[in-house]
């Protein structure tokens, strides 16, 4: 249906960094997923994962080295990328007086996506809010908001899904709902990057796990159901306070 | 170290010539017969305000260069020009009304030169207002657009001006000042001395905006070294 | 064609929003009511020489109150947190400026309206004989003012002191189209022939384009990061 350039990696990064003025957040990572990954990427707060997620969907573009998604560059084919991407945040991108239908349709709209009103209808069943279509976005939940959020962040079928923080305010029931909707897309054979502080969550799903210290990619491994039970000290091996090993960068 | 010997030759160089166009302005020019003392102003106004609009031109120019390059020295150039640049346009302000209030009885007409100036110094004041408050990762962005807007606004202020003036006519123009060959000397040399000036003035100033950017870094470095 | 059905899904869902609070046009009809009562009580009830001064006060209202609604353009997007959501999607950085210039235009336009509604009637004005040029004259000055306000409404979302800094960045860089508006509006009004405010349309018109392409060439530079 679309065409695709070629790639040997659907996720590429090479030597990123980022500069917020004179802090350095990002100090050269390096990542390469195959298609039908799904990594999941820890880390403690202010290690730069929403920065390095942001960097992978071009909201934000690289201090220095280079990322391609899909055989994109950001900075040459940034509308070409987007239309192959989906980005869920912990914030949920919805226009709060306009229903949920309304804000489907703008956003499918944006995406130039046929048969948009069927699409929009299966979506909301999809996350469960079939009942509410009409219904303004700021009478909703947090966790409905959320649900909405992610049928459109997969309005456009992308073939690569980010998540930042997706299981922020949702209960028990919704976060079961977000998972069930998860595994469809992974089965599907989607490559899916999510960013999570919860060990339980994070590990559910995926078949890859990364952590983000300060700026730098400490550990990147694929990981099979039966090591998750091991992750555990590993993480809190990475995570707690130990000097990294530096270079003087001038 | 060729390098420092000549920067030092540089700044001796320009501080004799401050002191000759000194003299210059003071003993060398003979006082003119219908401004008196006044007109002495001038030496010090009309390079000010050529040396104004070439750093405003310097900084729009370096933020096309940055947009294009997007290297930090650009945006550097261009934010250092801006100051040195409304420095020496509040000088011209200064001294433009002095001037005027004895010689066209007002301290100030709404000529299109004068506006535009105005206009200009406005701008650049908010240029550099726009650096303080803007977020520090879309800083340099952020400025160099509106360096140059700021400077692409200039021909279109100058010819609104003057469309506006012809309904509110100013009978005094800034025309018929007789210029001996002494003043002309003097005019040439102080315009000679106020360039020296101004390069060194943008010279030290880059160079201490470097020297600031260096610490930061040196600072950010520090400060990882002993957080991990 | 699909440029241009993406620039309306924004415009559309911004005019739904708006519609939905009415906050912003609320607000920006009655403080352009607010400004034009205070010039009454301020120049008090006979005023000599009423068509020198009304084009001036006309457009000084008209810039105040327009001022309220730019800041929005973007200032909005970042407060609900929607401006990444539209980042995201594909449509090229001008495709979303001049969305918002669309917006911010009808907006101020239908502000201008009532203000003039107004304005006729508190200043016993006749404008109907002249509405043609005098509406000509506003929409060229409206453009201008909401092309490069959206401009500087972008550049204002990204600091941390929106509102003052887009009027310290708007003011000084509006004076040209002010003069030309100011200076076109009273001509028309005293009577003369139509002709007469070709310089200042000229003016309007280059302001409009220069602008135009001046956001054009750096607006991706604004909104990237």
């Amino acid at each position: 249906m679309r065409k695709l350039p070629s790639y040997d990696y659907i996720i590429e990064a090479k030597g990123v960094k980022k500069e917020f003025g004179f802090k350095a957040v990002l100090k050269g990572i390096d990542l390469q997923l195959k298609e039908g990954d799904f990594l999941t990427l820890f880390g403690p707060n202010g290690a730069g994962k929403t920065t390095f997620i942001q960097i992978l969907c071009s909201l934000m573009l690289p201090g220095s080295g280079k990322v391609c998604i899909v055989g994109f560059d950001p900075r040459s084919d940034r509308e070409a990328l987007c239309e192959v991407i989906g980005f869920v945040s912990h914030h949920t991108f919805l226009y709060p007086n306009l229903s949920a239908f309304e804000n489907l349709k703008f956003y499918g709209t944006m995406y130039n996506v046929p048969a948009l009103g069927e699409k929009i209808e299966k979506l909301l069943e999809l996350v469960g809010l079939a009942d509410f279509p009409n219904d303004q976005v700021q009478t909703f939940s947090r966790g409905m908001q959320q649900r909405l959020s992610l049928a459109r962040a997969v309005i456009h079928d992308p073939v690569v899904l980010f998540l930042d923080e997706p299981y922020t305010g949702l209960d028990q029931l919704g976060a079961e709902d977000l998972k069930q909707i998860l595994v469809e897309f992974r089965d599907k054979g989607k490559t899916i990057v999510m960013i999570s502080h919860n060990l339980d969550r994070g590990l559910e799903l995926c078949n890859r796990v990364a952590i983000l210290r300060s700026g730098r990619l400490v550990y990147h491994e694929e990981i099979s159901e039966t090591e998750i039970v091991d992750f555990k000290p590993i993480y809190f091996k990475y995570i707690e306070k130990r000097p990294l090993p530096f270079q003087v960068a001038l | 170290m060729t390098k420092r010997i000549f920067e030092i030759a540089f700044e001796v160089v320009t501080f004799l010539l401050m002191f000759a166009a000194i003299y210059a302005i003071f003993i060398y020019a003979p006082i003119e017969k219908t401004m008196g003392i006044v007109q002495k102003i001038f030496y010090l106004h009309v390079p000010a305000a050529f040396l104004a609009f070439s750093a405003f031109f310097i900084t729009f120019l370096a933020s096309i260069v940055y947009l294009y390059k997007k290297d930090q020295k650009w945006d550097v150039i261009a934010y250092c020009s801006a100051e040195v640049g409304v420095l020496f346009c509040t000088i011209v302000l200064i001294t433009g009304p002095i001037w005027a209030k004895p010689v066209w009885n007002v301290w100030w007409t709404w000529d299109p030169r004068l506006t535009t100036t105005l206009i200009l110094w406005f701008i650049y004041l908010a240029y550099l207002m726009l650096r303080g408050v803007v977020r520090e990762n879309q800083r340099a962005n952020l400025s160099a657009v509106f360096g140059i807007i700021g400077f692409a606004n200039v021909p279109i202020t100058f010819f609104a001006i003057r469309l506006w003036r012809t309904i509110h006519p100013v009978i005094i123009t800034s025309e018929g000042i007789n210029i001996s060959k002494p003043m002309k000397y003097t005019l040439l040399l102080t315009f000679c001395a106020f360039f020296l000036f101004f390069l060194s003035l943008l010279k030290n100033r880059i160079k201490l905006e470097r020297l600031k950017i260096n610490t930061e870094n040196v600072k950010a470095v520090y400060e990882e070294i002993f957080s991990s | 064609m699909i440029f241009i059905r993406k620039l309306w899904a924004i415009v559309w869902k911004d005019l739904l929003s708006e519609l939905r609070t009415k906050e912003m046009i609320l607000s920006m009809c009655l403080f352009s009511f607010l400004v034009l009562i205070i010039f009454s009580f301020a120049l008090g009830t006979e005023v000599m020489d009423l068509k020198t001064i009304v084009p001036g006060i006309l457009w000084v209202v008209f810039i105040f109150s327009g001022l309220m609604g730019l800041g929005r353009a973007f200032g909005a997007e970042r407060d609900k947190g929607t401006l990444s959501g539209l980042l995201l999607c594909p449509l090229s950085p001008w495709g979303i400026y001049l969305a918002k210039v669309v917006g911010t235009f009808i907006f101020t336009a239908i502000m201008e309206i009532f203000t003039l509604s107004i304005f006729i009637i508190l200043f016993n004005l006749n404008l109907l004989p002249v509405l043609l040029p005098i509406g000509l004259i506003i929409f060229l000055g409206t453009l201008g003012f909401s092309a490069i306000g959206t401009l500087f409404s972008a550049m204002s979302a990204a600091t941390k002191s929106r509102d003052t800094i887009l009027s310290i960045l708007v003011f000084p860089i509006t004076v040209p189209m002010l003069i030309a508006a100011v200076k076109a509006t009273e001509t028309i009004l005293a009577g003369k022939a139509v002709a007469e405010v070709y310089p200042s349309l000229k003016i309007l018109i280059a302001f409009d384009l220069i602008y135009l392409l001046i956001a054009y060439l750096t607006f991706t530079f604004i909104i990237e990061e």
